[in-house]
């Protein structure tokens, strides 16, 4: 019997009187705790025979587990990775042999030691419940007298709070020394300055075809379909395309001219091919879930949508403004082209952003 | 045939084989009949007619007896054989009530009298033709999957599986859906798709999207390698198993590890 | 026990120890050198027997334990092929739908990890679907600990500890989903860009200084990569050992039961059944979590595709952690107010003020509820829900936010799959968002007072036998079978608070007391949280002896 076992008179029940055969009653009127019930036993306890049978489902248990690790590195040979390499389980689907193999043998490989392990816990662990004293957390107070009575001491052997010049200055030194830190992270990035409110678009730059890759005839956009572009000097090849491809690429669609609401939006198209950012003005997902008929155009990331009829007017969403729209016209050849850059900042808002 | 075996343990497999074989019959007329094929005046104007009398049946009640449209259904003067092949070869048409969107379903004209009908409506006004096999196969499968992550992933979902619009629209599932009618949407623009005439999108391109689109949503060349593919609908199912079947495997676990052993019964 | 006494004793023990070296078992030899340098003895006096209560709830926290390890041991696997990187390849790897695609290295790397590593894709798997489980498990871990009151003194500091756990683990969580630089992932760094644009004035500077530029620039990978393998682990390891000492340090917390009381604890020694059952368990979340990635595709980022920034898929949501935050954003309407040369973009400012309220209000819960309280004591017993209605209400409250908002965040797939419009659903969520905790607040604050109501019908009238009985004049009548003391106990353990009484207007001396707006908000809560419609007096045992005394009279 360990110290745990002892139960302090306090748990035990109150004596009482009165209720013949009725529950016990604790000192307060309710009902009396009757402290912790006798340990039963369980089969394995008593029965030598289920304490055998324990024992050996126990080390089933791991001689499981063992075979499975055997499979698992037989898995890692036999199996070969890659795409071309699929088998049918069902009622999985066609998956890659091999992870599914590695996988189910790593699976049981584990699941069985912790299950014999558990259920050697369960049967053949002593389950008697013990019970352990609590103490207080908070100290006695004769310890927090001395802590004080220490503390105090500390000081004032230090002569912290009589000699201020010392205690001002120390304060002052450990405030500034965290300074040296902010000011290593400045170069984490360059100033803003006005790097957000500019794009690529200038004035005479062709529309390039997103797919082709090749200049866009005006005649080529036809009403109700959905072209995208991007500034004709920007190449998949060149180093800084993900940065500039990120705030110019331009959704390119064709209204019938009579359908514009938008009279300045419709001037600043070309015969109803109007060309709006194709970043949303949210948070900045590529915009372009264009529904032909109704002219709205969804963001597929927050669901704010713009009507493209009517200089993509925030109609549904947590946008909080149009969706920027590029003044085009053709050059000689009937190319589109710019006619000017982005007149307001394209991509999500900012603190800085005017309009 | 592997293909069709490795199809026949789907779920859907009477549902895909059934689109597929409807899909492959319209492909096979197309390819076959000498509908397009201007060899016989006669023939043609024989089935424009015939056309003529399955529209003003089937179609007219919505479009007008000409095509000319109402107030309940557009005008089809200028859409085209190719819509009228897409429409009526999806099920959608004819429409069966009004709603935000017009949805497949069972097709209930044979490919014979949808290319009546197409031959008729492509006399309204020109448009986009059919499709001939050669047109819509043979495409590069990554520089399909580029285009469609550029073009098509942002209404149909990286693997094709659709996704939401607004108001009650959506834009349906590619899977089973035929090389021939993807080729038509592109071209069309049915509903609320754009189209993506070859003047934008030329016919390579649209052929590279089909092969991508239908490598990814055949299970025989786009596997699901890791499992279950829960959906190809990203973080949220993946979300909903792991709380159900892995977080409840393991509460379940738990639960068997608290427990009580059974105690033994005093005889 | 003087130090000197035990010096010597000390002594006298080292020199048995040095004199009876043969017979010593090499075990306790080495126990013994260890010992002499690190002092272990005592520690393991008071730990190897230490008591652990047993019930299922209380190894919700396990599972966060063991799938936190998962993570670092599949995490290290991970980063020995993994190349943080932004610069770019062009793909010619055996994935042949992306032959020939431009990709950054990072999604080179994961996509070779994923086919040509053997075992990658598994343990990529395992990484993921350990995350998935771990934030999950958290969350459930910390339901338990709330609606079981479990916070209260003197474990409010633990509460704390397990609040950073849980929000770094969602944010180190949402840097791992951003690494592997997959159109998803993209998406994901795109809408953080956006968020962090919104905060005003240093908006912008945050952005340049995170991604070293402008979007996306080359550096924001590499940097996601330090801090999520090595930042957050860093404290969240240093967090997760504090909280296990305190758990050990406190001794764990007890429903009542008989023999259980609030000075000791009942339950089975940590050696051997802990050990077994404890270290058994990780073994099966471990064999769980790697059966589950053998069947279960997760985040197949083959599928989507490299980032670039003018493409998008359907579908762009965040691990289901940060779901939440996508409702909020998508809830949101697009407020924007444009002024003096300044935005301030509202649509995405606010619903990020809102995510750090919803975090806050869990944070400060112990601190507000002692307050209101007033209860300075400690709690080791644990509380019912049903018998802390309020507090369940607002918990319930919290969860039903946090669902609706998960919902929100979802509005595109409920949309399609439930035949709806994805306007009606956002619009849905709105009002919702400010009727649902409410509603929920309301109906669980009444549900806990119907179970309270039926506890003490079953106390003073006993537990229904289903045996009917036909009394000599016809009556039929149910028998009532007494309760034994120990459920009788178990059920009035728990202790009624009465509300916080402001002191009386008028003072000994007839003069008016002036009471602060503060004392009275406070006594105004305490009446909510203990008044007469949030508590049924719990019957005494004399209502009891009244109640059975008129029973015998039949």
């Amino acid at each position: 019997m360990t110290s745990q076992d002892n139960m302090s008179e306090e748990h035990l029940p109150e004596a009482t009187h009165g209720h013949g055969g009725g529950p016990v009653v604790s000192k307060d009127g309710y009902f009396a705790d009757p402290g912790l019930p006798p340990h039963e036993h369980r089969r394995t306890d008593i029965d030598e025979k289920a304490a055998r049978r324990a024992e050996r489902q126990v080390a089933t248990w791991f001689l499981l587990s063992m075979l499975a690790t055997v499979g698992f590195i037989a898995s890692y040979v036999i199996f070969k990775p890659g795409p071309t390499h699929h088998v049918y389980v069902w009622p999985v689907g066609d998956v890659s042999p091999l992870n599914f193999a590695l996988g189910v043998t790593l699976g049981i490989s584990l699941f069985a030691i912790g299950a014999g392990a558990v259920h050697w816990a369960r049967t053949l662990m002593s389950d008697e419940e013990h019970i352990a004293e609590r103490h207080p957390i908070e100290s006695t107070p004769e310890v927090r007298e001395q802590v004080f009575a220490d503390f105090r001491q500390g000081t004032k052997e230090s002569g912290f709070g009589r000699r201020k010049l010392i205690r001002n200055t120390m304060i002052g030194a450990m405030a500034m020394v965290p300074l040296s830190a902010v000011v290593l992270f400045r170069d984490l990035g360059p100033l803003p300055e006005k790097k957000l409110d500019t794009t690529g678009w200038k004035a005479g730059m062709l529309l390039k075809n997103m797919n082709t890759g090749e200049p866009i005839k005006a005649s080529d956009v036809e009403v109700g379909s959905l072209t995208f572009a991007m500034p004709q000097d920007l190449s998949e090849d060149d180093e800084d395309f993900q940065v500039r491809i990120a705030k110019d690429a331009l959704m390119l669609v064709r209204l019938q001219p009579g359908d514009i609401k938008d009279k300045s939006s419709a001037a600043w198209g070309y015969e109803g091919v109007l060309a709006f950012s194709k970043i949303c003005t949210h948070v900045g997902c590529p915009i372009s879930l264009y529904e032909q008929q109704t002219h709205h155009v969804l963001c597929p990331c927050h669901q704010s949508t713009f009507d493209l009829s009517d200089g993509a007017r925030v109609i549904f969403g947590p946008a909080g403004h149009p969706l920027p729209q590029l003044q085009i016209g053709v050059d000689a050849t009937g190319n589109l082209e710019a006619l000017n850059g982005f007149t307001v900042p394209v991509g999500p808002g900012f603190w800085e952003r005017s309009e | 045939m592997k293909k069709l075996s490795a199809r026949r343990r789907h779920p859907l497999a009477a549902l895909v084989v059934l689109i597929f074989a409807l899909a492959l019959t319209g492909g096979l007329w197309a390819a076959l009949a000498p509908t397009s094929s201007a060899s016989a005046d006669a023939s043609q104007s024989l089935q424009v007619e015939e056309g003529k009398r399955l529209f003003q049946v089937g179609c007219a009640s919505c479009h007008g007896l000409n095509g000319e449209g109402t107030n309940l259904g557009p005008s089809l003067v200028g859409v085209g054989s190719a819509a009228v092949d897409f429409q009526v070869g999806t099920g959608r048409m004819p429409a069966q009530q009004p709603g935000a969107q017009v949805p497949s379903k069972k097709v209930i004209y044979n490919q014979a009298q949808i290319d009546q009908m197409a031959a008729f409506v492509a006399t309204l006004g020109a448009g986009p033709v059919i499709p001939t096999q050669d047109q819509y196969s043979g495409g590069n499968v990554a520089a399909g999957g580029e285009l469609f992550r550029t073009n098509c992933a942002q209404c149909h979902n990286f693997a094709g599986a659709g996704g939401a619009l607004s108001e009650g629209k959506y834009a349906p599932s590619l899977a089973g859906v035929s090389a021939k009618h993807i080729y038509e949407a592109m071209l069309t623009g049915p509903q609320n798709m754009p189209s993506f005439p070859n003047s934008t999108m030329p016919e390579q391109q649209k052929k590279d999207i089909i092969a991508y689109v239908q490598h990814a949503t055949n299970s025989d060349t786009n596997p699901s390698y890791g499992g279950m593919t829960l959906g190809a609908i990203g973080p949220v199912s993946e979300g909903l198993f792991g709380w159900i079947f892995a977080l409840g495997a393991l509460i379940g676990t738990a639960i068997w590890i608290a427990a009580r052993t059974p105690k033994a019964k005093k005889s | 026990m003087s130090t000197h006494a035990y010096d010597d004793s000390h002594e006298e023990q080292i020199g048995h120890s040095e004199a009876g070296v043969e017979q010593k078992h090499l075990g306790e030899k080495s126990a013994d050198w260890v010992d002499g340098r690190l002092g272990i003895y005592s520690l393991a006096k008071a730990n190897l027997r230490k008591i652990f209560p047993d019930h299922w709830s209380f190894m919700l926290g396990e599972i966060c334990l063991y799938s936190f390890i998962i993570i670092i041991l599949t995490g290290v696997y991970l980063t020995l092929f993994f190349q943080p990187s932004m610069g770019e390849v062009v793909y010619h790897g055996s994935y042949t739908p992306l032959q020939g695609i431009k990709m950054s290295e990072a999604y080179e790397s994961a996509l070779n990890i994923s086919f040509d590593v053997r075992g990658g894709l598994l343990i990529r798997q395992i990484h993921h679907w350990a995350a998935i489980v771990f934030v999950a498990a958290m969350l459930v871990h910390m339901m338990r600990v709330f609606f079981t009151g479990a916070f209260r003194k003197p474990r409010e500091i633990n509460w704390l500890f397990g609040f950073l756990l849980l929000f770094l683990g969602m944010f180190d969580g949402f840097m791992g989903y951003s690494l592997p630089d997959d159109l998803l992932s993209g998406t994901g760094i795109r809408f953080m860009e956006g968020a962090i644009l919104s905060v005003p004035l240093v908006g912008t500077y945050l952005q340049m200084f995170l991604y070293g530029g402008q979007f996306p620039g080359n550096d924001i990978i590499p940097r996601f990569f330090t801090i999520h393998v090595l930042l957050i682990p860093g404290i969240m390891l240093g967090l997760l050992v504090a909280h296990l000492i305190l758990v050990f340090y406190h001794k764990h917390t007890q429903f009542a039961g008989p023999g259980r009381t609030e000075k000791n604890v009942v339950g089975m020694p940590l050696m051997p059944v802990y050990m077994a059952k404890a270290g058994g368990f990780f073994f099966l979340v471990f064999g769980v979590i790697a059966f589950v990635s053998a069947i279960a595709s997760v985040n197949p980022i083959w599928a989507y595709g490299p980032y670039r920034p003018d493409q998008v898929s359907t579908d762009a949501q965040p691990d289901w952690y940060m779901g939440f935050s996508e409702g909020l954003i998508r809830i949101m309407p697009g407020w924007e107010i444009r002024a003096w040369g300044h935005t301030l973009e509202l649509g995405v400012f606010i619903p990020l003020v809102v995510f750090g309220l919803m975090f806050v209000v869990i944070a400060i819960y112990p601190f507000l509820e002692g307050w209101i309280t007033g209860d300075k004591r400690e709690h080791h017993i644990l509380d019912r829900p049903r018998n802390a209605p309020v507090r369940t209400g607002l918990g319930v409250a919290w969860i039903a936010e946090y669902l609706i908002l998960l919902v929100g965040g979802g509005n595109d797939l409920f949309a399609t799959h439930l035949h709806m419009s994805i306007d009606a659903i956002t619009w849905t969520c709105r009002i919702l968002f400010f009727v649902g905790p409410v509603v929920a607040f309301m109906v669980t604050k009444r549900w806990c007072m119907g179970l309270q109501r039926k506890d003490k019908d079953k106390i003073l009238h006993g537990r229904e036998t289903g045996t009917i009985k036909r009394l000599p004049h016809g009556e039929f009548i149910e028998v009532h079978a007494q309760l034994p003391q120990e459920e009788l106990y178990r059920l009035t353990a728990h202790e009624q608070q009465a509300p916080a009484q402001l002191p009386p207007a008028v003072d000994e001396n007839g003069v008016k007391r002036k009471v602060g707006a503060v004392a009275k908000l406070r006594a105004k809560l305490s009446a909510g949280y203990f008044g007469p419609q949030s508590q049924i007096a719990k019957p005494t045992a004399e209502e009891h002896a009244e109640i059975t005394a008129g029973h015998g009279h039949h």
